[in-house]
């Protein structure tokens, strides 16, 4: 365990600086989305289709309006603007109107008085449905008689990508395996909710828990029928998000009711709802088949992949671009071809969740790397080493990696962490058994396993996005001396933005006093929080803001003193400006007026796929190591992980507190998904949207996480560093049930693993081998080549 | 129906509360104390956590109707016009916050384990904070922070 | 709707007739958890956590009468010695604040196949003490239950306590659950050793409608070591002994497939637990013989 470093420092990059919002948290005083209110406040509440594909015949709302207290009610018909709203394409009705594509899809909304008359009232709504016979197999939806779910069909992106000369690349050793991930919830703790406000220009306020304001914003104001500047977000208190925060939930329909009602009028889901209000990681179906040298050299790549993206597009486009650019691992591979394919079905949407398309590759290539091993008679390990990618890696799409590559360093380091210390078989603590208080072991059937995984995720979004961000610092006079405030649309949902951006302006204008100002769409987009960019992308347009406040503070300097020579170097020191090294002009005496100075950062420009996929489209790279130590009872099944160590490639610390903070409940994530985590779907609808059923790791599942930051400056990124927040998950999942393997000699090919699988009971998951690849357009999603406009595109 | 109470030490009479309402909801609801948190209102998340006549509670599986004559502390209750209390300072200081939703719930079950122990080894914090759900943290820092506020 | 407030059990008694429709909550764990998601709407709730008598423990005749009001909290703390088995299974309760509010009344009152206190009260042979306002009545904790969620108690009756013989030998208590705190049980095991009368008792949790007991499997065992003579030499266990017992409590489970976990799977497991439940059990009465 990294040890904490003493606080109270004045908290400049690199150091370890306490959150900026920790005290308002462990009061009770933040304000999260779900705890805004208003004088006169309503309640809205939301009926779903508890179905999951039907044709809408009547929607009678006349019980609900009827029921004293409800103060509107309204359906499709009702929306202001258009009836479509999408992260990528606008392909999902506000309100369904129709047709229901999957369970839980909104039907109508209503305004009551009080959340339990507003609860009540819609379970006064009466639905006519007729069902249809859905889809529900992702295969299935290829299928050539399979009933179309969109008008253009069901298959959403595919995505081709062929490398070197895979069909005839000849290999000594082949190894085959298909895997199989399933669907998770983000389980964010802050369910979704906001309070929509009317204005009195006809415009609306949103308050509101969300990743992405500028991107909400340009999906809302449409469908309200109002021109942007009319539709205003500010960003509540961010309960977690994970990725589930970054599509539409409530939005419009807290809008639309405000605007009809002129009251304000929020939602706040509850767990159950959350369940159906979000999208979710996409379950993913991998065949590979991996060639190898009797040496150790990987030749060849087969890759066939499948993503389940449920009934609407979300951001599965991009997650499908991800999942199949990045299916080969941090590995070098010079003949490779992959086909991944993303279906629409009637399950619930997927969407973006903490490593976007890598973690299922991960599992899928880590399997691979170790039969690999196996079939050569190598240490795992070692292969790794060997094929791993460094700076100048041609990569399958033929992006050559410009940036830093420790891959071999964090393997090394990865694997030099001390294993746990061995406890005794007998006479532990119930606790330190597998089952913990369930008393089900005294050391009967134990099973230690060891097991490592290797990944890597993009960082910033790719494929031809130009998600810049914006920031203004403004340093003015006060009477506790200069303050520099902060102004952003970017997202703090716990991951510490907020306290590393202060640490920015305290690095770069040597002030110790920094503010943030309300985070809102008054100011130019941010881009998510999300892809690991925003350190890098707000980070970045702070520090330029910074660099202009600093020009012209050194302009000022010069004006009001005539002693600085021509060539003399200004600087920035203790709250002076000094002049080669000297005290020059106390800032406090060239702030008679505030100086404010705004900056948009780009990243470099990325290219899109062409015909072969071949095409620069990431920006940069984050990679990861982990190996995971577990116990298992083989006669039950049952699990206790006993360490995680972690070699991440960070490219700077900026703040080690956050840093393993990070490291720690991003590994969280992909042991639940290894161990426990499965949203599970029966005809596409939900049978466990609770915390009683959805099982994520609690404190007693969580063992300690060792970790190891390697530090190797990414080239053109504020100083050097590389978001931190996804790779642990990516690489989490695949070290856990590798360890599991090892523990009992099982094939374990699917995530979640569970005791069924791990005493024999259930065998793996099987295939009759990779479905046809479907014949489409181009690389980009299919709905592009139908006219259908993009979200994302427009405002970027 | 009224339900009288002490919170955080104020007497309290609330009128207007539904039969089937939970003491959480009246909290959140009627006394616009929203320190306590809504994450799962199954017991299964810890998130609502609050001392109910001393006893550690989930106030959502707590009927309004029950706290009736009751005392009760929430995360507001514990720290004293800006003083915090030592479990709140330490998680700040041992970075065992990020989204800070389940936070309050801890920090609550935290200030109960240290009342009934002094100085918790790992297996006892992880016993006792097990009802409470952290999806953010991975739990190591938040049991850095017990440890850190049991020196005080 | 109402909220009945009784603060002394002749004015529960009186309520419950009076409204035989309230739904009884006390600690709320689980009543609370139907209301706040909406799928149980009352007409009243008749609360019982301010019945004082509710609360106490008692012993008479070598039981421990545990009033209906006792926390899994105070099982834990107060009766480890006395009743170990039931003791270990409010240990697998939730968490800590759910064990300070959750009652074993409330346990057996909601009658879910998985509750955790019911296959150790079946290994003990407890009996539920059942009162309305006009009559008592005892009836054995195995003829309590009647389906999933549903229990012999009438319109206007209230469980008062449950009457369990303090351990005269070992008892264990295992739950099987995919996560290692705060999970509903895929299935549990409960096994006491009576020596004194040569009887051994089981109970099975989360495989089937209804908590079960293993009769064969009970029959069985106490055959062979009255007939062996064991209860006094103490020998050990053959392997066949084992195996066999593993055996007929697995297939004494009557699971079905659900969200937690497969019905082979909670066969499987049942023979696992009832195999070591038996070692350890053994074990110990053995008492450290070679």
């Amino acid at each position: 365990m990294d040890t904490i470093t003493t606080v109270g420092t004045r908290g400049r990059v690199g150091e370890a600086t306490p959150r900026i919002d920790g005290e308002p948290k462990v009061t009770g005083a933040f304000a999260y989305a779900s705890d805004l209110h208003r004088e006169g406040m309503l309640f809205g509440a939301t009926l779903r289709s508890q179905v999951a594909y039907a044709r809408i015949h009547s929607v009678d709302t006349s019980g609900a309006a009827a029921t004293p207290g409800v103060v509107a009610v309204m359906l499709g018909s009702d929306v202001p603007g258009k009836n479509r709203f999408g992260l990528n394409f606008f392909d999902q009705p506000v309100l369904a109107e129709d047709v229901v594509r999957y369970s839980g899809e909104p039907i109508a909304i209503l305004a009551a008085s009080t959340p339990g008359i507003a609860r009540q009232a819609i379970g006064r709504i009466a639905v006519e449905l007729e069902e249809l016979p859905g889809v529900y197999d992702m295969e299935k939806a290829l299928a050539p008689d399979a009933p179309r779910l969109h008008e253009f069909g069901n298959v959403l992106r595919h995505v081709h990508i062929v490398h070197g000369e895979p069909d005839t690349a000849e290999a000594d050793v082949w190894v085959d395996g298909y895997y199989e991930t399933a669907m998770q919830d983000q389980a964010a703790l802050g369910p979704e909710a906001g309070l929509a406000v009317p204005a009195e220009d006809g415009g609306v306020d949103l308050y509101v828990a969300t990743q992405w304001l500028h991107v909400d914003r340009e999906q809302i104001a449409p469908c309200l029928g109002l021109p942007e500047d009319k539709v205003r977000l500010h960003l509540a208190g961010v309960g977690g998000a994970f990725g589930s925060r970054e599509d539409i939930h409530m939005q419009i329909h807290a809008c639309m009711l405000a605007l009809r009602t002129g009251r304000p009028v929020k939602f706040s889901y509850g767990r159950e709802e959350s369940f159906h209000g979000h999208v979710h990681r996409h379950p993913s179906r991998i065949w590979m088949r991996h060639g190898a040298n009797r040496d150790g050299r990987l030749v060849t790549l087969d890759v066939r992949l499948m993503f389940d993206g449920g009934a609407y597009a979300s951001s599965s486009p991009a997650v499908v671009g991800n999942a199949a650019s990045m299916a080969a691992g941090p590995y070098e591979i010079p003949n490779v071809r992959i086909e991944g394919t993303v279906v629409y079905t009637n399950n619930p949407p997927c969407g973006a969740m903490r490593g976007f398309g890598a973690p299922q590759v991960c599992f899928a290539h880590e399997a691979q790397m170790d039969k690999l091993a196996r079939a050569l008679s190598l240490d795992p390990v070692e292969l790794r080493l060997r094929n791993a990618v460094s700076t100048g890696s041609v990569l399958p799409t033929g992006q050559v990696v410009t940036g830093a590559a420790p891959v071999r360093e964090l393997i090394e380091r990865c694997v030099a962490i001390p294993l746990p210390e061995p406890e005794p078989d007998r006479g532990r603590d119930l606790m330190h058994y597998p089952g913990g208080a369930g008393n089900v072991t005294h050391g009967e059937g134990i099973r230690r396993g060891v097991g490592l995984a290797v990944g890597y995720k993009n960082v910033a979004f790719s494929e031809g996005f130009d998600d810049s961000a914006t920031a203004r610092v403004t340093l003015a006079r006060t009477p506790d001396g200069p303050e520099a405030e902060i102004h952003t649309a970017a997202v703090e949902m716990g991951q510490g933005l907020y306290t590393f951006l202060t640490q920015v302006v305290r690095t770069e204008l040597e002030i110790d006093r920094v503010e943030l100002h309300a985070i809102d769409t008054l100011i130019g987009g941010a881009g998510s929080t999300s892809a690991s960019r925003q350190s890098t992308m707000a980070g970045g347009a702070v520090q330029m803001a910074c660099a202009a406040v600093r020009e012209a503070l050194y302009g000022r300097a010069r004006a009001r003193t005539a002693s600085v020579p021509p060539g003399a170097e200004l600087a920035l020191g203790d709250g002076w400006v000094t002049c080669d090294g000297a005290p020059l002009v106390e800032l406090g005496d060239l702030l008679d007026e505030p100086v404010s100075c705004e900056a948009v950062y780009h990243h470099r420009p990325t290219g899109n796929l062409d015909e072969n996929g071949q095409g620069d489209i990431h920006v940069s790279f984050a990679f990861a190591a982990e190996r995971a130590v577990v116990e298992v009872d083989e006669d039950l099944g049952l699990v206790r992980v006993l360490q995680v160590a972690a070699a991440i490639d960070v490219g700077r610390v900026l703040n080690p507190l956050g840093l393993t903070g990070q490291i720690e409940g991003a590994t969280a994530q992909g042991l639940g998904l290894g161990l426990m985590e499965e949203v599970q779907l029966r005809d596409g609808v939900i049978s466990n949207p609770s915390f009683t059923d959805y099982l994520i790791p609690t404190i007693l599942d969580m063992p300690p996480v060792v970790s190891v930051a390697v530090e190797d400056p990414e080239p053109g990124a504020p100083y050097g560093l590389k978001g931190i927040g996804e790779s642990p998950t990516i690489v989490a999942t695949a070290a856990v049930v590798a360890a599991l393997r090892d523990a009992t000699g099982r094939e374990l090919n699917r995530a979640p693993v569970t005791p069924d699988e791990l005493v024999g009971l259930r065998g793996p998951a099987t295939t009759s081998g990779p479905p046809p690849i479907p014949e489409v357009p181009g690389q980009k999603s299919v709905p592009f080549y139908f006219g259908m406009s993009s979200g994302q595109q427009k405002i970027m | 129906m009224r339900v009288s109470l002490t919170v955080n030490g104020v007497d309290r009479v609330v009128d207007g509360v539904e039969e089937h309402e939970s003491l959480l909801h009246l909290l959140r609801e009627h006394l616009d104390l929203f320190g306590t948190k809504n994450a799962c209102e199954q017991g299964e998340c810890g998130s609502c956590s609050v001392y109910l006549d001393g006893v550690l509670v989930c106030s959502c599986l707590v009927a309004a109707g029950q706290a009736e004559g009751g005392t009760v502390t929430t995360v507001e209750g514990l720290s004293d016009d800006g003083i915090l209390d030592p479990v709140q300072q330490a998680f700040i200081e041992a970075g065992a916050v990020q989204c800070g939703f389940c936070t309050p719930g801890f920090v609550l079950a935290a200030h109960d384990l240290l009342r009934h122990v002094p100085d918790p080894d790992d297996a006892q914090i992880r016993e006792a904070l097990s009802g409470n759900l952290c999806r953010c943290t991975g739990y190591q820092k938040i049991i850095d922070a017990v440890h850190r506020a049991a020196g005080r | 709707m109402s909220y009945l407030r009784p603060t002394s059990w002749a004015e529960a008694l009186a309520a419950r007739a009076e409204y035989p429709e309230a739904v009884v909550v006390a600690g709320g764990t689980d009543v609370m958890v139907e209301i706040n998601f909406g799928r149980l709407h009352p007409s009243a709730l008749l609360d019982l956590s301010r019945v004082g008598e509710l609360r106490a423990l008692g012993r008479e005749d070598g039981h421990v009468r545990v009033g209906s009001g006792v926390t899994y909290q105070s099982i834990m703390r107060d009766l480890p010695g006395e009743l170990p088995g039931l003791a270990a299974a409010a240990r697998t309760v939730g968490s800590p604040p759910i064990r300070n509010r959750g009652t074993i009344g409330g346990n057996l009152g909601s009658a879910s196949p998985a509750g955790d206190c019911h296959p150790p009260l079946l290994a003990c042979g407890a009996e539920v003490e059942i009162a309305s306002v006009h009559t008592s009545r005892t009836t054995p904790v195995a003829d309590f239950f009647v389906g999933p969620k549903r229990s012999v108690l009438g319109p206007d009756e209230l469980i008062a306590a449950v009457w369990v013989p303090a351990a005269t030998g070992p008892q264990t208590f295992s739950k099987v659950g995919s996560r290692n705190a705060m999970v509903i049980a895929i299935c549990s095991f409960a096994l006491a050793l009576h020596p004194d009368v040569g009887r051994v008792g089981t109970g099975i949790g989360s495989a089937g409608p209804v908590p079960l007991r293993a009769r064969a499997a009970e029959q069985f065992l106490e055959g062979h070591l009255g007939e062996t003579g064991a209860w006094e030499s103490r020998p050990r266990l053959g392997d066949a002994v084992v195996d066999e017992f593993a055996r007929l409590v697995a297939g004494a489970a009557q699971p079905i497939d659900d969200v937690r976990g497969s019905a082979d799977y909670r066969r499987h497991a049942l023979g696992v637990v009832a195999r070591r439940s038996l070692m350890w059990c053994w074990d110990e009465f053995r008492g450290g013989r070679p």
